[in-house]
């Protein structure tokens, strides 16, 4: 039988080892790359290799950051105000079937209509190009969020609905009290869903306004590497991309895990 | 030719003797058009341990339901004379209701589940603390009360279920087929604590079951249904001089009574296509 001890260290030995072997893969991944690019003798404004990627970022850093900065913003307040318009127009929608029936097309068709179309048109109603950014991140992270919750909220234990109705619970309290905690795990999904797409669009909505000739996120960047033939630029704006979108996905996973670690089925570790 | 007899209360405390609730001539037919309840009368008076029993839809749940004021009838009355009656003419505080699920939050610990009844009348967490704890001593899990309802067993959730309903202080207990998912060890020893809390606090239990040797072994009055539409077969009390305990099992009293209402719903079966 196994001890605490020996069962804490068992756990240590699991962490370490599920860190240390991604690592290892993207670090002999990275090798074979530089090994790729030395052996064929490839040019770099075909591919660069990463200590030419690397070289790239330290010495354009100066141009790279505040463009990383600003695509942070979009897609953080574009996620914000997706996670309040999807809960606040959610809680809306299940008010009664009839406001149901009314507005969630009109959601649909905000959502499948895809936004690279409506970005033009966004760019020209929009008071400043950050402002049309914003809000092509937000109608793309928002309906994951908006339909998620729906869900959530219609899945609530009708057991539970009923004692709530029992206790004479009010309106209010039953959404307080019961229906907003019951879907707290949709409601996480969609903001996991959300965080992606909402990084995702700031970075079309960025090159359909840089073609329009403004800008200067992360994406702008990348184009203007692109038609200077900078590859090694390029690939520094897109390690920094794929970064952002890493520590989205952490953070979002990390407050999924921390709101159900204590009492969710999907956080729970299964012992058979 | 019914079997009907005049409802009788064992108890000899008189005081107890008032009614709490009163069905009068009530039908409930669903959307569906299905007629789940048919012209049933029924008076459940204070100390009355009474089981309502019957074979799968006849109604009982329903029944249960309507006294709890949960869902409306179609006609007839249902009035709880002893109750205080809120804005929505629906019974207040007086009245708890134990599912045959747990029905528990997930998301709360047990002391937050049992103080959920206690938080929706504004009462905080503190002001609560005395009568939550109260209840979890009751039902033998005082020492769980930081637990969440996920690493509890079957029995133990359905007696936070119970403290749940108990932490109201109500005077009629509503129970719909509360155990019949669990085993029959767990199953006897949540009977005799039911039985025990019945006769240490005097309160009203409505029990809803499907099993012969349960409602012998819990009640004093016994309501068998009969289905297609819901109405009530038999109606009589079970009285016996035995305490109810293991001995009581093994008791002529207790198969008597087990013959009894096996009888009664033999004769509420009797009829209907299989």
């Amino acid at each position: 039988m196994a001890n605490p001890s020996e069962k804490a260290g068992f756990l240590n030995r699991d962490i370490l080892l599920r860190t240390l072997i991604p690592i290892g893969v993207v670090a002999c991944l990275i090798l074979a790359w530089q090994l790729i690019i030395l052996a064929y003798e490839i040019p770099q404004y075909i591919l660069p290799g990463p200590v030419a990627v690397a070289n790239s970022l330290y010495k354009d850093w100066g141009t790279l950051a505040p463009a990383l900065w600003v695509t942070t913003q979009i897609t953080m307040q574009a996620l914000a105000l997706a996670l309040i318009g999807g809960v606040g127009i959610a809680v809306f929608l299940v008010q009664s079937k009839w406001i149901e029936i009314a507005f969630y097309p009109i959601t649909v068709i905000l959502q499948v209509t895809p936004i690279v179309a409506i970005a033009p048109l966004i760019l020209i109603y929009a008071p400043t190009t950050q402002v049309a950014l914003l809000i092509c991140a937000f109608l793309v992270a928002f309906f994951p969020i908006l339909s998620n919750m729906v869900q959530g909220l219609k899945s609530v234990d009708h057991n539970l609905l009923n004692l709530f109705d029992l206790y004479g619970a009010s309106r209010w309290q039953t959404l307080i009290f019961l229906k907003l905690p019951a879907s707290l795990p949709y409601f996480l999904t969609g903001l996991r869903i959300g965080g992606g797409l909402a990084l995702i669009a700031a970075v079309v909505a960025e090159f359909a306004a840089g073609s329009a000739g403004a800008g200067s996120g992360l994406a702008f960047r990348l184009l203007e590497a692109q038609y200077r033939l900078n590859i090694p630029r390029l690939f520094a704006a897109l390690v920094l991309l794929s970064l952002l979108g890493v520590v989205i996905f952490a953070i979002t996973s990390f407050i999924s895990w921390f709101f159900l670690h204590r009492w969710h089925e999907s956080s729970l570790r299964r012992e058979n | 030719m019914t079997p009907t007899q005049a409802p009788t209360t064992p108890t000899s405390v008189d005081t107890r003797k008032r009614a709490l609730v009163t069905m009068r001539g009530v039908s409930k037919q669903f959307s569906s058009g299905t007629l789940a309840l048919s012209d049933m009368s029924l008076t459940v008076e204070g100390g009355e341990f009474v089981s309502l029993l019957g074979p799968s839809g006849c109604g009982k749940s329903t029944a249960l339901r309507i006294i709890a004021g949960l869902g409306d009838v179609t006609s007839g009355t249902i009035d709880w004379p002893s109750s205080r009656i809120n804005s929505k003419g629906l019974p207040e505080g007086d009245i708890s209701f134990v599912f045959q699920e747990p029905t528990l939050m997930p998301w709360q610990t047990v002391f937050g589940n049992v103080h959920l009844p206690l938080k929706l009348r504004g009462i905080s967490k503190s002001a609560a603390r005395a009568d939550i704890m109260a209840a979890l001593e009751t039902v033998g899990l005082k020492d769980f009360a930081e637990a969440y309802p996920r690493e509890l067993s079957g029995g133990m959730k359905m007696r936070v279920s119970i403290a749940r309903a108990l932490v109201t202080k109500p005077k009629l207990l509503l129970m719909d087929e509360p155990f019949a998912a669990l085993d029959e060890i767990t199953r006897q020893k949540l009977n005799d604590d039911v039985l025990r809390l019945w006769q240490e606090t005097g309160i009203t239990v409505i029990f809803v079951t499907h099993s012969v040797f349960e409602s012998a072994y819990l009640s004093n009055r016994i309501v068998v249904m009969k289905a297609r539409p819901g109405r009530v077969h038999a109606d009589f009390p079970l009285v016996t001089s035995l305490e109810r305990d293991a001995h009581y099992r093994t008791s002529e009293d207790y198969r008597q009574a087990c013959e009894k209402v096996s009888t009664m719903l033999i004769e509420a079966m009797g009829g209907e296509e299989h």
